[in-house]
């Protein structure tokens, strides 16, 4: 399943590409952003960054059984900051449809097209 | 795709022609109506795979082939670590080891219908399934160690399960060679938890009836008669084989380069068998196949458990537990030549012939079971392997149906609960945490599972012995 992240900045596209990657498992809607999860990724180039990121994004969902919905990002070169906002998994509340298991390099690019960040990737549920 | 990309072999044999930076050809196994709707990234990542060091013979494609990470779902690739081969992280997928095992009961689905609810509801209550989901099982370091080392046989030794069931499994129960000190602690924290679930998406424990015989005589060794009843359990290595997949991907990534190896995409990561990288994921993979063998393993010992309750009667005896994201070494004759090969089968079933010496007594003179899963609506099939697969695909066969349309798709198309409804108005029970993942799983979402077995059937690849239909499906 594809996602892409649309953004004025490099960073804001990562933190769409999560949104959208964290869409697919549940309605991000109805999760509250009621506790911070700190990550940090470094990574050879962009894509491989993103790959990261959203990589440590999924393991932090699945060792905390949590669901995030809002996500802030700083690059600084090879290095991505980054902190995830959610909450504990709430079947009842949150119905989630699906684990995803992995990011893939498929599809994989970040670029600016017109001035519009792009972050992308294919991610295997 | 366009058939005159193709030189046709047969009437289910169509060769990609060896071209530019090709080591080998590319060979897709199907009909012409499969061949004409498969995604034309199938024949691109066939080639692709084609073009890597050390593949043997050639790139190969099942009939469900579809588009994948790298290799497609579907593909099948030998290589020989004399010539510079290869061992893919993208080649066996993020669930390492997913599989399917199936349990004959002794009972039929007269015997099942008064309780078929109730057998619905326990299952559903006993099984974790869906996201977040936990097992009772939780492992410290050292019994995770003993887990990624011994598999199903470490399952069996903690109570959950016989010895019978072992030789019933492919590796006797346990993957050798494997290497927990390779797995990072991430994969392992990952997992701590997750023993004992079935996980989300495409994975489900069915419930299903023999609704007609191909072979008599396979159907009889299998324990397939009309109207038996079985349990299929399709689910793989959890959280560790996903952590392991995702953290090779990138470390054979980055250092494909150093090692002279020239991705012709980014995707088709991968490093010299004979590389530090390269022994490290192998050993890393090997323990994932053992997490998902010992997850299979628990899975049955609570399915064990509802039956005994509501059915005890029932005696669930293990036909066969395959896995089809894997690589494994392998001793195949090319060109009249023992060669030992890394066969990676990613979405594609190991299909070893009659008399092969890996096959439990009891059905070597049948050929292995091959266990293709369909889900909620859709029927199952057990094959059997032939002897033809060998030279044909390395004793491999299909694995599936493969997704018709995207789960956004499916998700517009249709609503769990009409979903639901209409599979009860059938007399199959679907039970599942998430609404929006049954409909996502609509049976409508994926291709005609009786047409890729066909397509198998008549290139050679397995003979069909029975198709099931399900009665109770438990959904993540």
């Amino acid at each position: 399943m594809g996602v892409r992240g649309f953004g004025a900045t490099k960073a804001e596209a990562f933190e769409q590409a999560a949104l959208a990657m964290t869409a697919i498992i549940a309605d991000t809607a109805a999760v509250r952003a009621a506790e911070a999860v700190t990550v940090h990724c470094e990574a050879p180039d962009d894509e491989l960054l993103l790959a990261d990121w959203l990589n440590s994004l999924l393991y932090e969902m699945a060792v905390r059984r949590m669901l995030f919905s809002r996500f802030e990002v700083r690059l600084d070169g090879p290095r991505l900051d980054g902190q995830a906002w959610g909450e504990a998994v709430d079947v009842a509340r949150h119905h989630p449809a699906v684990e995803v298991k992995g990011a893939t390099f498929t599809a994989l690019r970040v670029a600016c097209d017109d001035g519009v960040w792009v972050a992308q990737t294919v991610v295997d549920v | 795709m366009e058939l005159q990309l193709f030189t046709r072999r047969s009437e289910y044999e169509w060769e990609i022609p060896r071209r530019d930076a090709m080591r080998v050809p590319g060979v897709i196994f199907a009909s012409e109506a499969l061949i004409r709707d498969m995604d034309h990234k199938v024949y691109e990542q066939t080639v692709n795979v084609a073009c890597l060091p050390g593949i043997v013979t050639a790139a190969y494609a099942m009939p469900d082939a579809h588009w994948g990470y790298g290799f497609p779902i579907g593909g099948v690739a030998a290589f020989d670590p004399a010539e510079g081969g290869v061992v893919s992280a993208g080649g066996v997928g993020f669930d390492i080891s997913c599989g399917v095992r199936c349990l004959n009961t002794g009972l039929t689905r007269e015997d099942i219908a008064p309780v078929q609810k109730a057998l619905a509801d326990l299952l559903y209550r006993r099984i974790p399934a869906g996201v977040g989901s936990t097992g009772t099982i939780h492992l410290d370091a050292a019994e995770m160690d003993a887990m990624l080392t011994g598999g199903a046989r470490w399952a069996v030794g903690r109570g959950w399960g016989t010895d019978a069931d072992l030789e019933r499994i492919e590796e006797h129960g346990r993957m050798r060679d494997a290497r927990p000190d390779a797995v990072s602690p991430q994969a392992k924290k990952r997992q701590r938890d997750e023993m004992g679930t079935l996980g989300s998406g495409n994975h489900y424990l069915e419930v299903q009836a023999v609704t007609a015989v191909y072979d008599a005589t396979l159907a009889e060794t299998f324990g397939l008669r009309p109207g038996a009843v079985v349990v299929m359990i399709h689910c793989g290595s959890r959280g560790l084989g996903h952590q392991i997949g995702t953290e090779f991907l990138k470390r054979m990534a980055v250092a494909a380069a150093g090692l002279g190896i020239v991705l012709p995409d980014r995707e088709l990561a991968c490093a010299p068998i004979d590389s530090e990288v390269g022994r490290e994921y192998l050993g890393a993979m090997r323990a994932g196949i053992n997490c998902a063998l010992a997850n299979r393993q628990m899975l049955t010992h609570l399915v064990r458990e509802v039956f005994a309750e509501l059915l005890p009667a029932a005696r669930l005896v293990l036909l066969y537990d395959v896995s089809h994201n894997t690589c494994k070494v392998e001793t195949h004759i090319v060109d009249g030549r023992a060669r030992r090969l890394f066969v990676h089968r990613k979405g594609a079933t190991r299909a070893f012939g009659p008399g092969h010496p890996e096959l439990p007594p009891a059905l070597r003179a049948a050929g292995q079971p091959v266990l293709i899963g369909g889900s909620m609506g859709t029927s199952s099939y057990v094959l059997a392997g032939v002897e033809s697969a060998e030279t044909l695909a390395f004793s491999s066969a299909c694995h599936g149906a493969g997704r018709a349309m995207s789960r956004h798709q499916a998700q517009r198309t249709w609503q769990g609960r009409q979903v639901v409804d209409a599979l009860a108005a059938r007399g199959i029970l679907i039970r599942s945490p998430s609404q929006r993942g049954v409909a996502e799983e609509a049976p409508g979402a994926y291709k005609d599972v009786s047409a890729v077995v066909d397509a198998a059937e008549g290139a050679g690849l397995a003979r069909k012995v029975a198709r099931l239909e399900p009665l109770v499906c438990v959904k993540g």
